[in-house]
């Protein structure tokens, strides 16, 4: 090696990923129907061109330039999360929401996907700040406004994926900064609350449980009582926020629990990739020859469910092999993460563990009906510029920490 | 925050954990769908893609008795349209009928066809021409889900002279399939109606198979399935007929244009060698529906009620009537006429049939007396079908009764000597087919029993006796010879085919009377018996010429035969006539005087 001080296993694991991708890109393309896919992996093969170029100009910067630049990155991310809920345009399965960014009728972007990397190193800046880790409600207040706004906005546009990812964001890095885990529990009671409240009975044992937890784990007098009201305010609201919905919402959150519902509209995803999956067996059907895929029974085969591709042709075998790849990624992350220099370096790189976990997990997990449909894309693997430029940045970062940590001799052998 | 180097090893491995934790969950899902629930989603990929569509089987051919071809397959063409939706068929019908004509009742029908059946693709045309097939093909990119498929289609190479034979074949109904009337049979199977297709079509039919293409999400044909994952289709078995097609053929060839009626030859043991019906049609472009008929049996019916007497015992061949024909019966106030004006004088059995007197008919049927007539008859089988294996063959009318008139016309409002006289003659209410009254004269022909006649396969029906001995039989035949030789139908003798036969005409309310003619030929050793109706002929001497020609061409072979002239339909200078003529009224109707006359003709009966 050239430069020993690069993390190989970081660089191995990713272009096994981005290898992988392509591959899957390009059999996603070979259809007997034309589809929107077929030219997808020329053009993805450019913005992997473009990622490995921003990732090497990320890997150069210092990561004190990175925490300077951060308000500033996280304002602009709000700026225009801001604006493209006035002129933002829709695209792929959610034709009718704003969170494309387009300049001359040219979408650029997605400003929610900038915004989960700003918001990473914000809440990275302002937690590595600090000397202790929150510990009351109280001390989570600004972290939860770091995060919050630009999860409202997303929110709003509407997309409830990304809006998941900010979740997964803020609870990885609670974590990683020191919260104890029996707060953040309590931090996600209110939604346990929420989800149960349809069923009365179930609510009220959830009540007496939380009720004895609460005891049991003494927290502050006040965190007590909000955790207390949040629950019961929940479970109050639940059935007035359900019938706010409009149908196809609520359509989208039944066909998640039983997809023969509708069939033909809400549930045909759903279906479809479960079929296409589940008939893949153990080897699968072979590379690029999946039916389900190249007869268009399968949406979205190139961006959101481009898993259930290899799921089809490469069959149980393919999907260990990736879903191995995404868990040695993590892993060797981790890794950085634990062994960084500073506190802001191993923030940002276990926030960046968060973002990308939730959206292989959501997205994965989508493909076999395991969580609800969100059109949230895969990382490394689906088509698409700006995201793959902003897991590019994020990997980037990784290598840069993993550089410094070793240039510092803080390298393991 | 906290960073201390232990506290973060700490975490870390919780975080590992979590993540560990959730690729198992991740894994696990993998692992349910892919891999324990594998069978039942590739069974649901292949109900995605693959949509089964139906190989007509090939139809069994029908043969004459010779092997010539009445009914085979060549190859057609078949076009039908897959789709998802009924907005999505009408548009790609739409554009079909750019190409070619398609109406809208045809669209609707299409529509309420595809309806039946979502999953199968929509039978467009059963029949395509090549311009058609070509012209779509030429589209295909316009029209996503077209599926022409090779297909076997009937072709009926005798056409229009063996239409009411052979019967046709069309797509079942929903009607037929409710009933079960043709076992096996599914939406869009081709299945025989009427004659013979209809009648055979177990035999002909044979087994459909199936075959699956594959579509891809917008219903287009994808490509076919590997022929390993199709059922062939079992061929039907041909049948062979007892039909001469030469035969046919000559017959429609004879008959007079625009007459309509029956000719139907079959030889004496019942093996029918045409089977004649007009008018006619093309069952290779089948569409109305097929008639048959029934008329009044007139004069030939003559030979039942002798053959009625002769069996009781009543009369023998020599029997003269008391009354001799001076053109007239009369019976009660009312007089019922013979044919002939001018009267037949003193006739015995067999010059009473050659001449065909009315009056010696009056007379033996006030004899037997209308129990007798109707109970005789019955037993001959005048009830019943001839039970020929053709599909929907009319019942004749007969009654079985006195207490059938008590229902028709109310028990006092009938006159039982006048309705005796009428049957005598063959008229009233008896209306016979012709190929059941050919069957009685078959049982004249042979060895005095009547066979059910057949096509394909003989019956298992026994012959139903006459009763007449061997004599009288003969006695029977010598008269049906003189009414060739010197009788009704002395127009039609020749010298190189002694024919024996019986004219008839009809009654006809609507309209000029129905001619009748029954022969058989040679006389002394019958070996074909052919019969001829021919509605509005005003008489049987009309019929007469293309039964003797339809006897002669099959006996004595083509080079004999010339054409009939057909002229003889119109020919008004024909003397010899055969009319059932209507009874005058000399005065108002009473029964009390028809009774009257008629004990006074049982009193003249001789003593037995």
């Amino acid at each position: 090696m050239r430069n020993p001080s690069i993390d190989r296993q970081l660089v191995l694991v990713t272009f096994g990923l981005i290898l992988f991708g392509l591959a899957t890109l390009y059999s996603a393309g070979q259809t007997d129907v034309p589809t929107r896919a077929a030219g997808a992996w020329e053009r993805q093969i450019m913005w992997v061109g473009v990622g490995i170029v921003a990732a090497w100009i990320v890997f150069h910067l210092s990561l004190r330039v990175l925490e300077w630049v951060a308000p500033a990155l996280y304002v602009c991310s709000l700026l225009l999360l801001g604006i493209v809920l006035l002129v933002g345009t829709g695209a792929g399965t959610a034709e009718s929401s704003h969170s494309w960014l387009s300049v001359g009728g040219h979408q650029i972007g997605q400003p929610s996907e900038l915004a989960k990397v700003a918001t990473v190193l914000m809440l990275a800046r302002f937690l590595s700040g600090r000397k202790e880790p929150p510990r009351s409600l109280r001390d989570l207040i600004a972290p939860s406004l770091i995060v919050g706004v630009p999860c409202l906005l997303v929110l709003k546009q509407p997309d409830l994926g990304s809006a998941l990812v900010f979740v997964g964001i803020y609870f990885a890095m609670l974590f990683w900064t020191g919260v104890r885990p029996r707060m953040l529990f309590l931090l996600a009671s209110p939604v346990i609350s929420l989800l149960l409240a349809f069923n009365t009975l179930a609510w009220s044992f959830w009540m007496i449980i939380f009720v004895i937890i609460l005891i049991a784990w003494r927290p502050y007098v006040w965190d007590w009582v909000v955790f207390l009201a949040a629950n019961v305010a929940m479970g109050a609201v639940a059935m007035p926020l359900w019938k706010r919905l409009a149908p196809y919402q609520q359509n989208r959150l039944l066909t998640f629990l039983n997809p023969e519902v509708d069939p033909r509209a809400a549930g045909y995803h759903a279906i479809q990739s479960r079929v296409a999956i589940g008939s893949g067996g153990w080897f699968g059907t072979g590379y690029t020859e999946g039916p389900q895929k190249r007869l268009a029974f399968l949406p979205e085969q190139h961006t959101d469910f481009v898993f259930s591709v290899v799921g089809e042709e490469l069959g149980f075998v393919g999907v260990l092999v990736a879903l191995s790849l995404f868990l040695g990624l993590f892993l060797v992350l981790l890794r950085i993460a634990r062994r960084a220099t500073d506190p802001f370096s191993s923030l940002a790189v276990f926030g960046i563990v968060g973002l990308f976990f939730t959206h292989v997990f959501e997205n994965v997990g989508m493909t076999v009906n395991l969580m609800p449909i969100t059109g949230i894309p895969l990382p490394l693997f689906s088509y698409g510029g700006s995201f793959f430029i902003i897991c590019s940045l994020c990997l980037g970062l990784a290598l840069r920490v993993a550089w410094d940590s070793r240039q510092s001799g803080y390298a393991d052998t | 925050m906290n960073f201390d180097s232990y506290r973060i090893r700490e975490r870390a491995d919780i975080a590992r954990l979590v993540l560990l934790g959730a690729f198992l969950v991740l894994i696990g899902a993998f692992f349910r769908t892919q891999v324990l629930q594998h069978e039942k989603f590739q069974l649901k990929a292949a109900t995605n893609r693959l949509r089964p569509i139906q190989l007509t089987s090939p139809r069994g051919s029908i043969l004459d008795r010779k092997g010539k071809v009445l009914a085979e397959n060549v190859p057609g063409y078949s076009v039908k349209l897959l789709a998802q939706s009924t907005d999505s068929l009408r548009s790609v019908l739409a554009r079909v009928a750019r190409f070619v004509p398609l109406d809208s009742a045809r669209v609707t029908d299409i529509l309420q066809r595809y309806l039946q059946a979502r999953y199968q693709p929509a039978l467009v045309f059963g029949d395509a021409s090549f311009d058609v097939i070509a012209k779509l093909e030429e589209h295909r990119s316009l029209l996503p889900g077209l599926v022409i498929q090779a297909e076997p289609k009937r072709l009926y190479p005798a056409g229009k002279s063996i239409a009411h034979l052979v019967g046709y074949v069309s797509e079942v109904t929903e009607a037929d399939l409710n009933a079960d009337r043709y076992p096996g049979a599914v939406l869009g199977s081709i299945v025989g109606k009427a004659g013979l297709e209809g009648e055979y079509d177990d035999t002909l039919r044979g087994i459909e198979g199936v075959r699956y293409i594959e579509v891809n999400a917008r219903g287009r044909l994808v490509r076919e399935e590997a022929a390993s994952a199709s059922l062939p289709p079992t061929p039907g078995k041909r049948i062979v007929t007892t039909i001469d097609l030469d035969l046919q053929r000559f017959v429609d060839s004879i008959w007079p244009a625009g007459v309509r009626g029956a000719l139907v030859a079959m030889t004496p043991n019942g093996e029918i060698r045409a089977l004649y019906s007009a008018p006619t049609f093309d069952p290779n472009h089948f569409v109305g529906g097929i008639s048959s008929a029934r008329y009044p049996p007139a004069s030939p019916f003559k030979l039942a009620i002798a053959a009625m007497a002769l069996k009781r015992g009543l009369i023998n061949l020599n029997t003269t009537m008391p009354e001799p024909c001076r053109g007239g019966l009369r019976l009660g106030n009312r007089v019922f006429r013979c044919w002939k004006k001018e009267g037949h004088g003193t006739l015995d059995l067999i010059g009473a049939v050659a001449a065909s007197c009315d009056v010696y008919f009056y007379q033996l049927g006030l004899r037997l007396g209308l129990d007798a007539i109707l109970q005789d008859g019955v037993l001959m089988g005048f009830r019943d079908k001839s039970g020929v294996d053709l599909e929907n063959e009319l019942s004749p009318i007969y009654p079985t009764s006195l207490a059938y008139f008590d229902r028709l016309y109310g028990p006092r409002h009938w006159s039982a000597p006048g309705t005796t006289l009428n049957f005598s003659i063959g008229q009233g209410e008896n209306t016979q087919t012709l190929i059941n009254m050919v069957k009685f004269y078959q049982g004249l022909a042979g060895p005095g029993a009547t066979v059910t006649p057949y096509i394909v396969k003989p019956s298992s029906s026994r012959p139903r006796s006459l009763g007449l001995t061997a004599r009288e039989l003969d006695g029977l035949r010598r008269a049906l010879i003189a009414v060739v030789e010197r009788g009704t139908a002395s127009a039609n003798r020749r010298t190189d085919l002694a024919v024996a036969g019986k004219t008839g005409t009809a009654q006809n309310p609507h309209g000029e009377d129905h001619g009748w003619f029954i022969g058989f030929a040679p006389a002394d050793k019958p070996e074909l018996v052919v019969g001829g109706i021919m509605e509005f002929a005003k008489h049987g001497t009309t019929v007469a010429p293309y039964v003797v020609q339809t006897l002669r061409r099959y006996i004595l072979g083509p080079d004999v035969t010339g054409p009939v002239k057909l002229g003889v339909l119109l020919d008004e200078t024909v003397t010899s006539q055969d009319t059932a003529p209507r009874p005058i009224e000399l005065d108002p109707d009473s029964a009390a005087a028809a009774k009257a006359a008629a004990d006074s003709a049982r009193r003249a009966e001789p003593a037995q």
